[in-house]
């Protein structure tokens, strides 16, 4: 096997911070004392007068953020995700939502994959939380590709969004050529048995998911949800409608998430079987990040079992 | 406007007054209470302290305005309307639900709410991105918020007072509107937030204590803000909940309810007796 890239997103995140706030003086980028870790401090080097930060207060920062935003300045405010989600869910409601500012969230360490910091950290309902807000646009990349791409097309987007960022080093899917749309599913591999629809660091577990498949005769449609709010309705319904049922992964829990976004989606048109995989409503553990991905079932074998549930359903 | 007098002011801030009753009893809800306290506050940044202009609202270098007590909105409007940035009239239409004038603050109704507000203690962390945005700008304008007394119980304000001082936001004035007054009773039986001076001056704000409800203390504390260099400024306001209508006045019962029929007669016409005397 050829040598594969890996880069977690966070890093892909600062990397993009960097190159945007050389192209736009009206960026300017706020943490919460993780700049370090959420690699915003990349750009606190690159522009010191354009980087602020809030201390270990990240209501105070979303509050800040949007006052900023109605002065006129794109503001991407970065923490954790479990304290940009939920610590500060309604300062992100009520001051950045909902009078739609253009506030963007750099969420990083979400999900299980943030490892050996356990449950306390490793969020797994912000993608519930901000998909309940109207108006908020919410993108979980899936490479280092992908996120740098959702930085610019963030910036370039009139209002808040939400950006999911990963802790661990995921191997690189797309190329430079990549072209990203918010809102625009991404079908990576056509098929005719089942539709696999992930979304972040499933993405890859989804394509290697689809590989063991065809060793069996079972061919896989792969679509990177790489948007979840708003939702490429008319892709799942177009790969529902050829495929007859669908499979979800997401790192994040079943209840609330992409999965339950795409059944909304299915359930009303055209429904077919979705079975789901995620974290089993249940909190998250220490571990290292790869040992815990197994641990909850966030892999392409487990992908594969749901996807055989699936069809026997159809 | 700037030679608008004291006398001016107080009559203004008597129609100011009438404007809060009209809209909540046309609304049969609302927060009259703690609007009647802050109309002198108001009222002075409104028509004399604040460069704006309502004809232009969206202007980038108009000074800014956050309601951090952003349930005290029918003062607000009723100051914004007196001040020409829509017709008085349209103060009838308080929470209806084809109004501009929703329940609490919102920028996407109404033109000249610089943000919305009314979740408690959120609106001075937006005064201190508007300050800091402010600073980037070159010191482009000032930045007015006033919180309630009881709003202060929110850890929030605290964060926020925290990072004004540390970025030396003295662009910066929070106003406390200290009526006493908090919906579960005094604020001193529910949590009390006092001493809020030394508060303030410990989170390394310069510190201003004044009757809120004396234009010539307001005027005196507003310009020393202004020369206070550094830091910003907290005014605590030692204030009347239901000031200028008798019976509302320090009757926590009038935080969020409003006048019946009989009340507003009473209301309006205890306000146009003060209105006749002054311009008598």
């Amino acid at each position: 096997m050829a040598d594969v890239i890996k880069t977690a997103t966070r890093d892909a995140y600062g990397k993009a911070l960097v190159e945007l706030g050389e192209k736009n003086p009206d960026v300017l980028v706020l943490d919460a004392d993780l700049a370090a870790a959420t690699k915003t401090g990349a750009f606190k080097k690159a522009f010191p007068e354009r980087f602020f930060d809030t201390g270990i207060a990240e209501g105070n920062m979303m509050g800040v953020a949007a006052g900023l935003a109605t002065t006129g300045y794109t503001v991407f405010a970065s923490s954790f995700a479990m304290f940009s989600a939920g610590r500060a869910f309604e300062q992100v409601r009520n001051t950045i939502a909902y009078p739609h500012l253009n506030v963007k969230i750099g969420a990083t360490h979400a999900g299980i994959s943030v490892g050996e910091d356990g449950a306390s950290h490793q969020c797994c309902e912000d993608i519930a939380l901000m998909r309940s807000i109207p108006g908020m646009v919410i993108i979980n990349p899936a490479d280092d590709i992908e996120a740098r791409a959702a930085v610019f097309a963030a910036a370039e987007h009139n209002g808040p969004v939400y950006m999911r960022f990963g802790r661990l080093a995921v191997p690189r899917i797309f190329d430079e050529s990549y072209k990203f749309e918010i809102g625009k599913a991404v079908t990576l591999k056509e098929g005719s048995d089942v539709t696999i629809i992930a979304t972040g660091l499933m993405v890859n577990e989804a394509l290697i998911a689809a590989e063991e498949l065809s060793k069996e005769g079972i061919s896989a449609e792969v679509i990177n949800m790489h948007t979840i709010k708003p939702l490429d309705k008319d892709a799942i319904i177009k790969s529902a409608k050829k495929t007859g049922c669908i499979v979800t992964a997401e790192e994040h829990n079943v209840v609330g998430g992409m999965g339950d976004a795409v059944c909304d989606a299915v359930c009303s048109e055209y429904p077919v079987p979705v079975v789901k995989v995620g974290v089993e409503d249940t909190f998250g553990k220490s571990g290292p990040a790869v040992e815990l991905l197994h641990f909850f079932g966030l892999d392409a074998d487990n992908i594969v079992k749901k996807a055989k549930i699936a069809i026997e359903k159809k | 406007m700037d030679a608008i007098s004291k006398k001016e002011l107080a009559k203004i801030a008597c129609n100011v007054r009438m404007g809060i009753i009209e809209g909540t009893f046309n609304a049969k809800s609302g927060h009259p209470g703690g609007s009647l306290s802050i109309t002198e506050i108001l009222t002075y940044l409104y028509f004399k302290e604040m460069n704006i202009n309502p004809e232009k609202p969206t202007a980038c270098n108009r000074d800014r305005f956050v309601l951090s007590k952003g349930h005290a909105a029918p003062a607000l409007y009723s100051v914004m309307a007196n001040r020409g940035f829509f017709p008085v009239e349209e103060l009838k239409t308080l929470r209806k639900v084809d109004s501009r004038l929703q329940g609490h603050p919102s920028m996407n109704y109404l033109p000249g709410i610089d943000i919305s507000s009314g979740s408690l203690g959120q609106g001075i962390s937006a005064a201190c991105g508007m300050a800091l945005g402010s600073k980037l700008k070159g010191d482009a304008f000032r930045v007015y918020t006033i919180l309630g007394d009881g709003e202060i119980e929110e850890g929030q304000v605290w964060e926020a007072a925290m990072y004004a001082a540390a970025k030396k936001l003295d662009n910066l004035v929070a106003f406390v509107d200290n009526n006493n007054l908090q919906i579960d009773g005094t604020v001193e039986e529910v949590n009390s937030p006092y001493p809020i001076p030394e508060k303030f001056a410990a989170f390394g704000w310069n510190v201003i204590e004044i009757d809120g409800h004396n234009f010539d203390e307001i005027e005196a504390a507003l310009n020393e803000a202004k020369a206070t260099k550094g830091k910003p400024t907290a005014i605590i306001a030692t204030t009347t909940k239901g000031k200028g209508v008798s019976f509302m006045e320090n009757q926590v019962n009038w935080h969020g309810s409003a006048p019946n029929a009989e009340q507003y007669e009473i209301a309006m016409n205890e306000l146009k007796a003060l209105l006749n005397e002054m311009e008598g």
